[in-house]
């Protein structure tokens, strides 16, 4: 098995600082170098540095690349400049999530990126290429072939165009630029995944490595593990895909309809979410709160009326907040705020009531 | 490293025992604490409950999550320490020291089926 796993271009980094490393979606992957608490509250006071690596990139190309974009992605693409990065999903028909990710309009004529779950890479290549007919477009999986290193805080901007001699401070939130830097090509782009400002950089490998050993020369940046890197996307209520988002958990169900455009001509899955947002879905995913100190993790049940109306998408004990939260699919009728329910924790029965799934305010650059 | 004492009774389940003429204090290991990481929460159970070796008895909580504490011994609890309550970080601190439960030991010779430290230690490293 362990044979098996991948390893980033920054692995031996991890292992030289002491990082305890452990299996994710198929990569050997580190997920604290000193403590998820340490490091968690870093990102939110002054910055922190991910290797992302295992994340996918796969560039769509060609004469119909916008017109394909815009028929598998649930967010519209149509005339988005360049240096320009939205969110959305890949949906099946059925309005099921085959995964959500980030479309950056490349300034490379008719060139996308699409940023992809690592454990999902195999299985949208695989989607994508099989969407592709009538279609005059390339699919390139390089995912092998860049690095990502996400540098998150409110330090992120000073402390990134200090040390990288960058000029970052132009960018707004969710727009990207294509710079060289050492002579190779760079991506820096004002995204992330833990509710702070900050970037998130693309390059080869051996590029990703000197970003990643130019960045640590700076006192300020402490690197971070996955283990954080939940924590702190949890508590911003950003979804985790296979949690919040899978093939039974639709947009509209996660409350994402914001990112899927119902007054786009056609995408994959349209007919299904448009039939959930004008009819209502059985379930939703809500935010729900422990009266109690003990924690919910995922899979746990809801209970309400003395039977089960739902199951713990996440949960966590908040580090910024000190609050005892989880997201949880529930029954719609279980589904508005301040509801009474219950969480089977063990044996046990622990008195919870529903409330609004953003545990912490985002802090993004406006 | 993973520290150990010597005198304590240890378990596969990584829980050990401190035996003080009938009773014992029962606790988990530093190695069970480095790899749980941050401590948040102890579910502890009850004074007056009964533990049975083997068994369930609670569950020590890191940030990511939760792992069942496992009896090493039976007997009735006599004490819990209320001071993991309000801060279950000690356990990361000095896990030895920060014991959970204090068991009034129903059968002394269970206590045969435990490790010693050097047996635990070998036990910890042949995991990997």
């Amino acid at each position: 098995m362990e044979e098996n796993l991948k390893k980033t271009c920054l692995y031996d980094k991890h292992v030289a600082l002491g990082a305890k490393m452990s299996p994710f979606a198929g990569f050997m992957m580190p997920i604290e170098y000193s403590s998820i608490i340490d490091e968690h509250t870093a990102v939110r006071t002054t910055v922190g540095m991910f290797d992302v690596s295992h994340m996918g990139e796969i560039f769509v190309s060609g004469p119909d690349a916008e017109r394909f974009v815009n028929h598998i992605f649930t967010n519209d693409v149509k005339g988005l400049e360049a240096g320009k990065v939205l969110y959305g999903m890949m949906l099946y028909p059925d309005g099921g999530v085959v995964d959500d990710l980030l479309v950056y309009r490349m300034t490379a004529e008719n060139t996308w990126l699409l940023v992809v779950n690592a454990s999902n890479i195999d299985k949208d290549v695989e989607w994508i290429c099989g969407q592709t007919e009538g279609f005059d477009v390339k699919i390139d999986n390089a995912s092998e072939r860049w690095g990502q290193i996400a540098l998150q805080g409110p330090k992120a901007e000073e402390i990134a165009e200090r040390v990288l001699d960058m000029e970052l401070s132009d960018l707004a939130f969710y727009t990207f630029k294509e710079i060289t830097w050492y002579d190779a090509p760079l991506i820096a782009s004002r995204t992330g995944y833990t509710g702070e400002d900050g970037f998130e950089f693309y390059a080869a490998p051996e590029v990703i490595v000197r970003l990643w050993d130019i960045l640590l020369t700076d006192a300020h940046v402490k690197p971070c593990g996955l283990g954080c890197r939940d924590t702190l996307r949890f508590e911003a209520g950003l979804p985790l895909y296979g949690h919040e988002l899978s093939p039974e958990i639709s947009p509209i169900e996660s409350g994402l309809g914001m990112f899927v455009k119902m007054d786009k001509e056609e995408f994959i899955g349209k007919e299904a979410v448009l039939k959930q947002k004008t009819e209502g879905t059985t379930k939703k995913v809500v935010g729900i709160e422990l009266k109690e100190k003990a924690i919910p993790r995922a899979g746990y049940e809801v209970i309400a009326d003395g039977r089960t109306v739902g199951v713990v998408t996440t949960g966590y004990h908040t580090i910024s907040t000190d609050r005892s939260v989880c997201t949880a699919l529930v029954e719609k009728a279980y589904s508005a705020l301040d509801t009474e329910v219950e969480i089977k924790i063990r044996k046990k029965l622990f008195k919870a009531v529903v409330c609004k799934k953003r545990f912490y305010d985002k802090k993004y650059k406006k | 490293m993973a520290k150990t004492i010597e005198g304590l009774y240890y378990s596969e389940s990584h829980e050990w025992v401190r035996v003080e003429g009938e009773y014992g204090y029962v606790g988990i290991t530093d190695h069970a604490q480095q790899a749980m990481g941050n401590i948040v929460y102890v579910d502890m159970p009850e004074e007056g409950d009964e533990v049975e070796k083997d068994s369930d008895f609670g569950a020590v909580e890191s940030v990511k999550a939760a792992s069942d504490l496992i009896a090493p011994i039976s007997g009735e609890v006599v004490e819990v320490n209320e001071a993991l309550a309000d801060a279950p970080e000690l356990i990361n601190k000095d896990a030895y020291e920060n014991w959970i439960i204090k068991v009034k030991l129903s059968d002394a010779s269970e206590l045969e089926d435990l490790m010693n430290a050097e047996d635990y230690a070998a036990f910890c490293e042949n995991e990997h």
